[in-house]
């Protein structure tokens, strides 16, 4: 609500619009980075990967920066209410861009080891799960730029779809393994990559709750189901 | 709205973590009721609703004119000397409506004390200085009354710094101290609702966090109301926070609600700095 006023300071106002700038410029790269981990599982591209991983040091950089900038702004304006709630957000956003771009690059490199395989089958649910974790990211980013809480309780609540896909895939995969032992290798990898994105989705809901907060100042209810039951699967072979 | 209401807030839940900033309020030691002031026709302030919780510091904040110090006024009755000022509706402590023109003052200001903005000590010694209002309401033996002069510059965190200068006159101790010995003298008679009227404006850093120190240590005996245009002031001492606007109260809840999810738009822009 603080944004239909200035700011009697307009300096804190130049401050808190640099906040949301670096975070959105920030959030452009790690969502980059997610489209060329994908883009790489999916057509094989080294290129693509190796991309991913070189945007990483720029994430990191910028994540250092953020947390100065929030260091500096809570030290010299002594922010309240609204502002101490985006601010702190800010500091919190940046983090977990910043494990959005780790587990990204995680995926990309893995991408790369992958390609040393032929995989007797198609990576559909992995395909599917990919697409829903860049269009929540590419959502929560435009949330992060306009503090649109509708659409960030839009991704909150998505969340859940992709959690059904990672345990399904999940199940699939451990299936292919037992099918043929040679399937162990790439099949370890592809389960750490849809950990991985399972994770990136993770992330984007923090995103979308620490949005709500910083906007409505009401945290939103803790009612969520947490998803990823793989935790808990046991699979049993064939006596 | 009412303090107890606005203290329900629905925000994240904060009175689980300990310390500073108690979310849950003691039972009130004075009871505002509907009160309105009127400096002759223009009415300073409007129908206000507040609860002062005992043994606790309420912070009062708002620009200035928006009639946070004329409530605090009220509560002592300091407009009783003003012709032309009146005040209607409630201020209850106990059973008593205290702005009752049969309410007597001054034992009144000895149960309800009120530090100010400027240091005001009298020209005397620093003990007469405290030994002055005491005597007003008791009658006290010579070592009672130093006992109880060593009791309340012990309490106003002074005592140390003025131990030996007892009858050196108190216009020679510094701004801090000076606005100490005040707060000494106004706790000397031990009353239970200290009121505080922008106690360290005219301080300097070291000397303000002293004080603010000292209120924190006095809200354990007292009930307290401190009126401040500091907003980091109020977020430090106050345990609720009353902002007021125009002679409204527009919102008052913990002080943690009120500086990191206030509910009103006006309280939001106020505390953000976007008022215009």
């Amino acid at each position: 609500m603080s944004d239909s006023t200035e700011h009697l300071v307009k300096s804190f106002d130049t401050d808190l619009k640099r906040l949301r700038d670096m975070l959105t410029e920030m959030g452009g790269i790690v969502e980059s980075q997610v489209a060329l981990a994908a883009e790489a599982i999916m057509n094989r591209d080294t290129n693509a990967a190796t991309r991913a991983v070189e945007e990483d040091p720029k994430v990191d950089a910028l994540e250092r920066e953020v947390e100065q900038f929030v260091i500096r702004m809570l030290a010299l304006r002594q922010p309240m209410a609204g502002d101490l709630r985006r601010i702190v957000a800010g500091l919190k956003i940046t983090g977990d861009l910043e494990r959005i771009g780790d587990y990204a690059a995680n995926v990309a490199k893995r991408s790369i080891v992958l390609g040393q395989y032929t995989l007797p089958y198609p990576l559909t649910g992995l395909a599917h799960m990919a697409e829903m974790v860049q269009e929540q990211l590419k959502t929560i980013i435009d949330a992060v730029g306009s503090n649109d809480t509708e659409k960030a309780v839009e991704v909150w609540r998505s969340d859940r779809v992709v959690d059904d896909i990672y345990n399904a895939l999940f199940r699939e995969l451990i299936t292919y393994m037992m099918e043929d032992p040679r399937n162990i290798t790439p099949c370890t990898h592809l389960l750490f990559i849809a950990k991985n994105l399972e994770r990136i989705g993770d992330h984007t809901t923090n995103i979308a709750e620490t949005i709500y907060y910083a906007v409505e100042g009401e945290v939103l209810p803790d009612t969520r189901p947490k998803g990823d039951s793989s935790a808990y699967a046991v699979i049993r072979a064939k006596e | 709205m009412s303090a107890t209401t606005a203290s329900q807030g629905t925000g994240p839940n904060f009175s689980s973590v300990q310390g500073h900033g108690a979310a849950t309020m003691n039972p009130s030691r004075l009871a505002i009721r509907n009160l309105d002031f009127f400096y002759g026709d223009h009415r300073a302030l409007k129908a206000i609703n507040l609860d002062l919780p005992e043994r606790q510091v309420t912070g009062m904040i708002g620009p200035s004119g928006c009639g946070k110090s004329t409530l605090l006024r009220v509560l002592n009755r300091m407009y009783d000397l003003y012709p032309g000022q009146r005040a209607t509706g409630q201020v209850m402590m106990d059973e008593t409506n205290i702005i009752d023109a049969k309410v007597d003052v001054n034992s009144l200001r000895a149960r309800i004390g009120m530090v100010f903005q400027k240091p005001t000590p009298f020209p005397m010694t620093v003990s007469e200085n405290i030994a002055f209002g005491v005597k007003l309401h008791e009658k006290l033996s010579k070592s009672a009354m130093e006992e109880r002069i060593e009791w309340s510059l012990t309490r106003a965190a002074l005592w140390g710094e003025v131990k030996d200068r007892l009858h050196s006159s108190a216009m020679g101790l510094s701004g801090g101290q000076q606005q100490r010995l005040c707060i000494a003298r106004t706790i000397a008679v031990r009353p239970e609702v200290i009121l505080l009227d922008e106690p360290t404006s005219a301080l300097d850093p070291i000397s303000t966090l002293k004080i603010e120190e000292l209120i924190d240590e006095l809200k354990h005996d007292f009930t307290i109301a401190i009126v401040t245009h500091n907003m980091q002031q109020a977020a430090r001492c106050a345990d609720q926070v009353a902002f007021f606007y125009l002679g409204e109260m527009v919102e008052c809840a913990p002080a943690v609600q009120i500086f990191t999810a206030p509910k009103q738009k006006r309280t939001q822009e106020y505390v953000t700095g976007r008022f215009g």
